[in-house]
């Protein structure tokens, strides 16, 4: 194959894994931004999100597009509730203190990570794929699941931003997030929020694990990389900024996937990693969001 | 802390050693192994309770400082073929030195800033240690070979492999990080360390320079996490990736949590109690990270102060 192609194969590859990243990332953000906790946790409820879906594919059987939408819906609700009682139980009674909800929720990654070995076990274990559809290009033949997943991902970004901007759930979420004293005083339930916002965090990531697996296999260590990828995507993107999160999500999954396709992926880790760091120390307002208050 | 008794507190610290020190002729030769990996690690968490407990600075890469020590040691023994205390120095010389970079980046941040940055580093460092595989055995680690670990002074030699020979070495530099840090706590700079962590913009106030203060705990902190690292790769042999991951940032953490941060003795108890939980319940389970998850939670829940923390609430306000 020529450079040309390459580098459009390369290209397709990034943006699927910048859709994928754009919802997890996006997850990560709320929460963040919403609640100001840091959740270690949430590249486990990832993993929880692609091992249900393969629990549920394999439970239901039948045309592979039926399991797959049944795991797409069903998934995430179960990933909504665990972290819903995750919440309730630990976040809530810390009161939501930085420091100690990161210790805590590192103890939460540690918890789901050991249940899902002890009960999925440590295999790799495929879902098919709802169809498998492959466009002709002049070059190479891409599969069209892949595509589509592409779409689905900007559908629920949009339909998420829709719901932030346009929506009183979305209102009472960005008064809670402006300033949740006030909130409470205008009579919003500022712990209902949390909890909602968290599980919707979780529901995001789930439904990213959900889209990816049939690409990438169920395993219990899954959750590793999209949690990093996912600080980096947020930080560059500026905490608990939307636009900034999907821009973000698209140049790290892009040159990502261009990087590691003619470098050493674990060199493209590092340089990516390193850069971050820096931006952090450097410009911690991210490089598109504006100083926090 | 109160002023009243350096002489309790020292007498203290001398006792818990020369308990130690007895225990080497009591103990059967499996604890007697055990307690020195004990030893070692407890001086990982010694370190990482200076800057923790006595600063309030949370770092979530400490593994990097540990990981710079043991492959600073092992890397001069393996590669170099350098002698033993020269290959000490290095590993402790390359804690100092990173521990400084780090120091002077990652502390213009804050807060939760500063524990991802952190993070972020000890993932460079980690990754970087995967990439140069070549040169540092990759995630398969290195061993040190035997006839490299011993330690001569002109006629004599002393077989660092040697279980008791061990032993000694491992509280001898448990006891001396011990005496250091506890001088430390008790000095004036100590107490400036204190003041950041009550109220910085107070001690700035004040007159402290407080950026230089806590580049310097991070530098002697890293060093002490060295140290052990260094130890650790003479005295057990073995130097491996996974001791530079995540998992190696979090260890320290919890073990500080668990005998109670900004006590002089509470990383020991916490690393011996770890061990001895994880260590009973392997042999009911192989789930050993569920047990690190549940009691991470646990601590931040209802123990926030730690072992050593609540008994110096509750009786022994004295206790350093």
């Amino acid at each position: 194959m020529h450079f040309g192609p390459h580098l459009l194969l390369a290209t397709l590859e990034g943006l699927v894994t910048s859709a994928v990243l754009a919802l997890t990332a996006l997850g990560l953000s709320l929460v963040f931004g919403v609640m100001r906790v840091v959740n270690v946790a949430h590249g486990e409820f990832f993993m929880l999100g692609a091992v249900l879906a393969w629990a549920i594919t394999s439970a239901i059987g039948g045309h592979p597009a039926l399991g797959f939408l049944a795991a797409l819906v069903i998934a995430p609700l179960i990933v909504g509730a665990v972290a819903v009682v995750a919440e309730r139980l630990v976040l809530r009674r810390l009161n939501y203190n930085p420091e100690a909800t990161i210790v805590a929720t590192i103890g939460m990654l540690y918890i789901i990570q050991q249940l899902a070995l002890t009960f999925y076990g440590p295999e790799a274990r495929p879902v098919e794929p709802p169809f498998s559809y492959r466009i002709l290009l002049p070059w190479f033949g891409y599969s069209g699941y892949k595509l589509s997943i592409i779409a689905a991902s900007a559908v629920l970004l949009i339909a998420t931003w829709l719901v932030l901007t346009r929506t009183k759930i979305g209102l009472i979420m960005r008064a809670t997030q402006y300033d949740s004293e006030t909130a409470q005083a205008f009579g919003i339930s500022v712990g209902r929020v949390y909890g909602g916002v968290f599980a919707l965090g979780a529901m995001l990531a789930a439904i990213a694990a959900v889209l990816i697996v049939p690409i990438s296999q169920a395993h219990y260590l899954m959750g590793q990389d999209p949690l990093l990828l996912s600080f980096i995507v947020v930080i560059i993107g500026g905490l608990g900024s939307l636009r900034g999160t999907v821009v973000a999500a698209v140049l790290i999954g892009l040159s990502d996937g261009i990087i590691s396709m003619f470098f050493s992926p674990t060199l493209a880790k590092i340089i990516a990693t390193l850069l971050v760091a820096m931006v952090l120390v450097f410009r911690p307002q991210g490089l598109f969001g504006t100083a926090s208050r | 802390m109160s002023e009243a008794s350096p002489a309790k507190a020292y007498a203290l610290h001398l006792g818990a050693i020369a308990l130690l020190f007895v225990l080497s002729f009591l103990l059967p030769e499996y604890y007697h192994g055990v307690l020195a990996r004990i030893m070692v690690l407890a001086v990982f968490a010694m370190g990482y309770n200076m800057l923790f407990g006595y600063v309030g600075l949370l770092s979530l890469g400490h593994a990097m400082f540990f990981g710079a020590g043991l492959y600073g040691a092992g890397l001069a023994v393996i590669q170099l073929g350098w002698s033993v205390p020269a290959a000490f120095g290095a590993g402790l010389g390359c804690g100092a030195v990173l521990s400084l970079i780090i120091g002077l980046l990652a502390l213009r941040t804050t807060g939760v800033a500063f524990m991802i940055v952190t993070m972020m580093f000890a993932q460079v460092f980690y990754l970087a240690i995967l990439y140069f595989a070549a040169w540092t055995g990759g995630d398969q680690g290195m061993v040190v070979p035997q006839p490299a670990r011993v330690l001569s002074f002109g006629a004599t030699s002393l077989d660092l492999t040697n279980p008791t020979v061990r032993y000694i070495c491992a509280l001898s530099l448990f006891s001396l990080v011990l005496l250091i840090t506890l001088a430390i706590v008790r000095s004036r700079y100590g107490r400036v360390l204190v003041a950041i962590r009550e109220n910085e913009e107070r001690t700035k106030m004040l007159g402290y320079d407080t950026f230089s203060n806590k580049l310097a705990a991070v530098v002697v902190s890293g060093t002490i996490c060295a140290a052990s690292g260094a130890a650790y790769a003479l005295l057990f042999g073995y130097v491996g990736s996974s001791f530079a991951s995540v998992q190696y940032s979090i260890l320290p953490l919890l073990w500080v949590l668990l005998g109670g941060a900004a006590t002089t003795l509470g990383p020991l108890i916490g690393t011996l109690f770890m061990y001895y939980v994880i260590d009973v319940t392997s042999g009911y389970t192989s789930a050993y990270l569920l047990i690190v998850g549940i009691a991470l939670i646990l601590l931040v829940l209802f123990f926030p102060k730690g072992i050593l923390g609540s008994i110096r609430q509750r009786w022994l306000g004295w206790l350093p």
